[in-house]
């Protein structure tokens, strides 16, 4: 079979000699970045939870930015999205993306106004 | 085979399928297809907690006082058993895609070891699940529901949380619990709880140095503890009841609908990993008995390895959703 593996992560800085090494290389990146969460999660830097950025604490925007970073090394590596042809990757991920990113807006800026109408108004939840 | 079906030529057309854009194969394709839409499904139930918790934001339980446990060792561990299972799926996954590799090189025996690997991985990230399930549905301190459905937890001075076994001072009664077969036709209820509110009320009278944690949050995100007069007031005129552990109508962490969406989402992941497991299992024997050696093509183990790697991205985000964000 064929062997058309990309084997350069990170935009071509780190080149692999094979594909058993790239895949041992992007599971030591996403170790390291798992053990940087945990981390973070239990010591809770003090400045990280008190301060914010549009409503969201940096703490939350770290986490959520490196969850986004793993779920690209798993898609594109793991996944091998990284060797198919760029009509694949732009039909599956922009999809995905566009559709995850509308909803969750939505469905967050709802929430969020029904916390004030409670919080506000004489309305109290019974369920 | 070739020779007896006259097959038309496809080369060099755009039209009549010559043109071939994704230049994926069906079985690839079908995969994605699928697991675009599966993506789609779990972000609507990740999206909907975060619609419900943005709704009770200051009233949320917070994810590191609720998951602190570790099998077979007592004591406060947040988040470490939680960090072992995305270390176990993430592992599965790479032995995962050197399956896959080495069926390019169509080594057999490679398959057939990191399959193994691979089905031992997502077994043991099942088990864990299902330990992490029975702990939560337990509990560990026990809590006193209100009037408003909201729960109130106990405290020492310090902060630290006390079980409700701890201080209730035993009263004696002759309540027992009612059983379908015995009494009323087909009615029954649940086990009673350890103890009853009027135990736990009378222990809180009796020591001073308890307090009442409520459920909701100060602008730091910790959870706000009543003073001792506010903290009798309370208990007396809104408790209503025991809840020990969480089901899908109570739940001892806070809000019951955290307990639900918990109960579904990681149920619905965790049955994801379990048919994985299954896909996995039937390649493996299709590989152990040379189907694919045959073949000379292992496409089979990449499709199984390209819905096992879904699996793991999902968790990712169950992950960092529910524990760490």
């Amino acid at each position: 079979m064929a062997q058309d593996h990309n084997l350069a992560i990170f935009r071509g800085r780190l080149k692999f000699k094979s594909n058993q090494s790239k895949i041992w290389g992007v599971f030591t990146l996403l170790s390291i970045i798992t053990i940087i969460e945990v981390a973070l999660g239990i010591i809770k830097p003090e400045f990280l939870t008190t301060n914010k950025l549009f409503t969201l604490k940096y703490l939350n925007w770290i986490f959520l930015i490196l969850t986004v970073v793993k779920a690209y090394y798993i898609t594109w590596d793991f996944m091998h999205m990284r060797d198919e042809k760029m009509g694949l990757r732009r039909v599956v991920v922009w999809t995905a993306v566009f559709l995850i990113i509308y909803l969750v807006a939505i469905l967050l800026i709802e929430g969020d106004y029904i916390f004030d109408v409670y919080k506000e108004n004489y309305i109290k939840f019974n369920f | 085979m070739d020779a007896t079906v006259e097959k038309p030529s496809t080369e060099n057309k755009t039209w009549n399928g010559g043109n071939k854009p994704l230049n994926a194969s069906y079985g690839k394709m079908m995969m994605w297809f699928f697991i675009v839409s599966d993506a789609l499904t779990f972000s609507g139930f990740l999206a909907a907690y975060g619609f419900s918790r943005f709704k009770f934001i200051d009233s949320w339980p917070i994810a590191d006082e609720v998951f602190t446990h570790i099998p077979f060792i007592h004591g406060n561990f947040p988040m470490y058993y939680v960090a072992f299972m995305t270390f176990i799926l993430i592992f599965s996954s790479v032995t995962m895609v050197l399956a896959v590799d080495a069926g390019h090189h169509l080594k057999k025996n490679k398959v057939i070891i990191y399959l193994f690997l691979t089905i031992i991985g997502g077994l043991i990230f099942v088990g864990s699940q299902a330990w992490e399930w029975n702990t939560f549905i337990k509990g560990s301190y026990g809590a006193v529901e209100t009037k408003g459905g909201k729960v109130l937890q106990f405290v020492k001075e310090d902060g630290k949380r006390v079980a409700l076994g701890d201080f209730a001072v035993p009263i004696h009664t002759e309540r027992t619990t009612q059983d379908s077969n015995e009494g009323i036709w087909f009615l029954s209820e649940k086990e009673l709880p350890s103890v009853t509110l009027a135990e736990v009320t009378k222990g809180f009278l009796t020591d001073e140095s308890l307090l009442i944690r409520t459920q909701y949050l100060d602008e730091n995100g910790e959870r706000i503890v009543l003073n001792r007069a506010e903290s009798v007031a309370k208990l007396n005129n809104d408790g209503i009841g025991i809840v020990e552990g969480a089901n899908l109508k109570h739940n001892e962490y806070g809000t019951p609908l955290f307990a639900d969406f918990f109960f579904f989402i990681t149920g619905f992941h965790g049955f994801h990993v379990f048919s994985g497991v299954i896909f996995n299992i039937i390649i493996f024997f299709n590989v152990v008995i040379g189907t694919y050696e045959r073949r000379k093509n292992y496409e089979m183990v990449e499709k199984v390895g390209l819905y096992w790697h879904f699996v793991d991205l999902v968790w990712v985000f169950v992950f960092t959703v529910f524990y760490l964000v």
